[in-house]
Parts: structure tokens; C-alpha cells; sequence
């Protein structure tokens, strides 16, 4: 049950786009087409889940236990690195077709906070092992979500007579700031 | 190199305005974003980053022969991540307040496109005072629209500046403003009248 808390409160009321700002690069650079906003939090989700588990390893059993906080960050995005380059190279080998749709986006994911904050967060809210891994497909899911929804949305934009100093960036700042105050009305759906 | 030519005042000035890494790049909109419900906080963030963008700059210049291109992002990211742990111990030390409300968005100054994308694009290529230059402007401008944020948002969102407050009894906050919605409206409407007065149709964010 705790675990089915973490998931949706990362995916849904306390969305990482929305509402931690994480992740917001992709989120007004990538999501122009529904489809390639949807491989691309594919791509995201599956990388967060794997970080979530990897990071949690290291943190207890590698910082915590030789007592190196001091190199906390350091560590991580070295792991976070090193882990898109593996599963870049893994998704290579095992599936073609899954690397052509996905490729293209992998090496972007190092440089996405949502990433690196995914794997704050979980140190910071003292998660256990699993419930970090649900904390990491919640947060890749309400990613995907958000990407989704503002893929979307653009698409329509394009037919729309945006006034010209506001066309790419700025409206789609403005429409997420409409979708984070629709994402508040999930507020009061749990308490994590 | 054409870049060559350039007085170096350019090379401090252009992040002010005509390359402002916010308004006119769009990088960094995380911390951009996340921090900016009062001022202070703003000015803080901005003051942080400005010192790893610098510090990063500069060491990146330094050691621009000697790093092999294949691992070039990953010795930065190293880099950048060791300034950033001291920027994050200092502000705990010295102002525990400003780091506890900062949180994890002082840590992630780590992946700031921002500070990645001047080192990968700027120092590895010029000289170190050149480098120190562009930084400390690039990191200035960072800095003016964060607080110019945060002034906004805290005077509609709190009705004070800096923790001074401004208006009498009959001021309600505007409590949108220092939510997350109110975030992006300030922003998008920010971006949207530098690009109106500077004739500019649409921006687009360089980082992904």
C-alpha cells in the first residue's frame, strides 16, 4: 500500500514538472509531437527507475557506511552518467528497434535534473530500496504525463494565433502554468 | 578566431541582456523556476551558480590542453559537481536558512545547462581571462532576472520586499504567485515582453 502512495504521489500530486520544476528542458524543448513525447518519457522513466535503484545502493552502502557525504553529489551524477551510457549501449545490443526510438533521446537524459533530483529527493525522504524504485516510476510517469499533455497541447497551438513575441517559449510557459494550477486540484488526493 | 576580436567588456557584458542565459537562452529554468518565491531566495541562487559558473569557467580554461576530448563531460561534470558540493557546505555553514529553504535546487546546480553548456562552449575554446569574463557576466545575468522574479513574485505573492513589507491591511496576497503556476506565468510573461521590446519573434530553449 505504501509503495502504491510514493508511485502516485510522485506521478500525480506532487508531479515532478509541475510541481518541482524538475525536468523542465525537455519538457519546453522536446514536447512538440505527441509521439516523440512519449518515446522520450519512455526513454526517461526507464533511466529514473534504474537511477533510483543504483543511487540507492550507492548512497547506503557506499557513502553512508565509509561516511563520504562530502561526495554525494560527485558520486551521483558520475552514476548517472555512466548508467545512460550502459543502458544506451545495453538497448543497443539487445533491441534495434527499441534503439532507434529511443536513441536520440538518451544522451540528453544526463543533463535533465529530474534525474539528479529524483536521486536527492529519494535521500532526502530516507525511502527504503523499493519504495525508491516506485519513487523512480512514479516520477518517469507523471514525466511522461506532463510531456504527453503539453505535446498535445502544442500541436493544437500550432493552428492558434499566438501574438508573435510569445510564440515557442513563453506560451508554453504560460500553458504549463495552467496545467500546474489543474495538476493543484490533485493536492488533496493524499497526504505523502 | 574571430572571437578573438572582441573588447573583452563584450565578453563580460553580452550575458547581461543580448545572450541573458535566461531570457533570451532559456537555460536553467529548473532552479529558474523553483526558488524565485522571494527575492532573497533568488539573489541566493544566483550568487551560488554565479560562483560555480565562474570557478567551473575558469578551471575548465586552465586545464583546456590537457583534457582529452573523448572524456571532455565527464571531467566537467566532475568539476562543476566538486564547486557545487562547496557552494553547498558553505551555505549551510553561513546561512542555514537560505539553504533549507533552497533544499535539493542547491545540489542540482550540478546539471544547470547554463554552467555545462559555457564550459563545453566558451572556456574549453579561450583564454582564462576571457573565460573568467564571460562567466561572471553569464552568471550576473542569471542572477538580474532571478531576483527580478523573486521581487515580482514575493511583492504580488507576500506583499513584502525582501521580508519588508509593503502594502497596508487592505493588501491581499495573490497566493497563485508563490505556487508553482505562479512560477511560470511570471516567467512566460517575462520572456514574452524582453521578446516584444527587443523585436524578437518567439524564443526557444537551446538546451534539451
Amino acid at each position: 500500500m505504501e509503495v502504491i502512495l510514493v508511485f502516485l504521489s510522485a506521478a500525480i500530486v506532487n508531479n515532478f514538472v509541475l510541481t518541482y520544476f524538475l525536468g523542465i528542458c525537455p519538457f519546453v524543448g522536446v514536447s512538440k509531437k505527441v509521439d516523440t513525447a512519449l518515446n522520450m518519457g519512455m526513454a526517461t522513466t526507464f533511466v529514473m527507475t534504474m537511477t533510483a535503484a543504483v543511487t540507492w545502493l550507492i548512497y547506503h552502502f557506499i557513502i553512508l557506511r565509509y561516511n563520504l557525504p562530502f561526495l554525494e553529489y560527485v558520486a551521483f551524477i558520475i552514476t548517472i552518467a555512466s548508467l545512460v551510457q550502459f543502458v544506451e549501449m545495453f538497448i543497443r545490443k539487445a533491441s534495434p528497434a527499441l534503439f532507434r526510438t529511443l536513441g536520440i533521446f538518451l544522451p540528453l537524459i544526463t543533463t535533465n535534473c529530474a534525474i539528479l533530483g529524483l536521486a536527492l529527493f529519494a535521500v532526502l525522504r530516507e525511502y527504503d530500496f523499493v519504495e525508491s524504485i516506485f519513487f523512480g516510476l512514479g516520477a518517469g510517469a507523471g514525466f511522461t504525463l506532463a510531456l504527453v499533455i503539453m505535446a498535445g497541447i502544442r500541436e493544437e497551438l500550432e493552428l492558434a494565433d499566438v501574438p508573435p513575441a510569445l510564440r515557442g517559449a513563453p506560451i508554453t510557459l504560460l500553458v504549463a502554468g495552467l496545467l500546474a494550477l489543474s495538476f493543484m486540484g490533485f493536492a488533496g488526493l493524499l497526504s505523502v | 578566431m574571430a572571437a578573438k576580436e572582441l573588447p573583452l567588456s563584450k565578453d563580460f557584458f553580452k550575458g547581461f541582456w543580448k545572450e541573458n542565459p535566461v531570457t533570451v537562452q532559456l537555460l536553467g529554468l529548473c532552479p529558474t523556476l523553483a526558488v524565485t518565491n522571494t527575492a532573497i531566495n533568488g539573489f541566493a541562487m544566483g550568487m551560488a551558480t554565479t560562483f560555480v559558473v565562474v570557478s567551473a569557467s575558469t578551471l575548465v580554461s586552465i586545464i583546456k590542453r590537457l583534457v582529452p576530448r573523448q572524456v571532455r563531460i565527464a571531467t566537467y561534470i566532475v568539476i562543476i559537481a566538486s564547486f557545487v558540493t562547496m557552494a553547498d557546505l558553505f551555505l549551510a555553514a553561513q546561512f542555514p536558512a537560505i539553504s533549507k529553504a533552497l533544499g535539493p535546487y542547491v545540489p542540482l546546480i550540478v546539471v544547470n545547462c547554463l554552467i555545462l553548456g559555457r564550459s563545453e562552449a566558451y572556456a574549453s575554446k579561450h583564454p582564462v581571462h576571457r573565460a573568467f569574463l564571460d562567466a561572471l557576466g553569464m552568471g550576473l545575468g542569471f542572477t538580474w532576472v532571478l531576483v527580478l522574479l523573486g521581487i515580482i513574485r514575493e511583492v504580488l505573492g507576500f506583499g513584502s520586499i525582501f521580508s519588508l513589507k509593503m502594502f497596508g491591511d487592505w493588501f491581499t496576497p495573490w497566493i497563485v504567485m508563490i505556487l508553482p503556476p505562479g512560477a511560470f506565468f511570471t516567467l512566460g510573461i517575462i520572456v514574452g515582453v524582453i521578446n516584444y521590446i527587443t523585436g524578437k519573434e518567439g524564443s526557444e530553449t537551446t538546451c534539451h
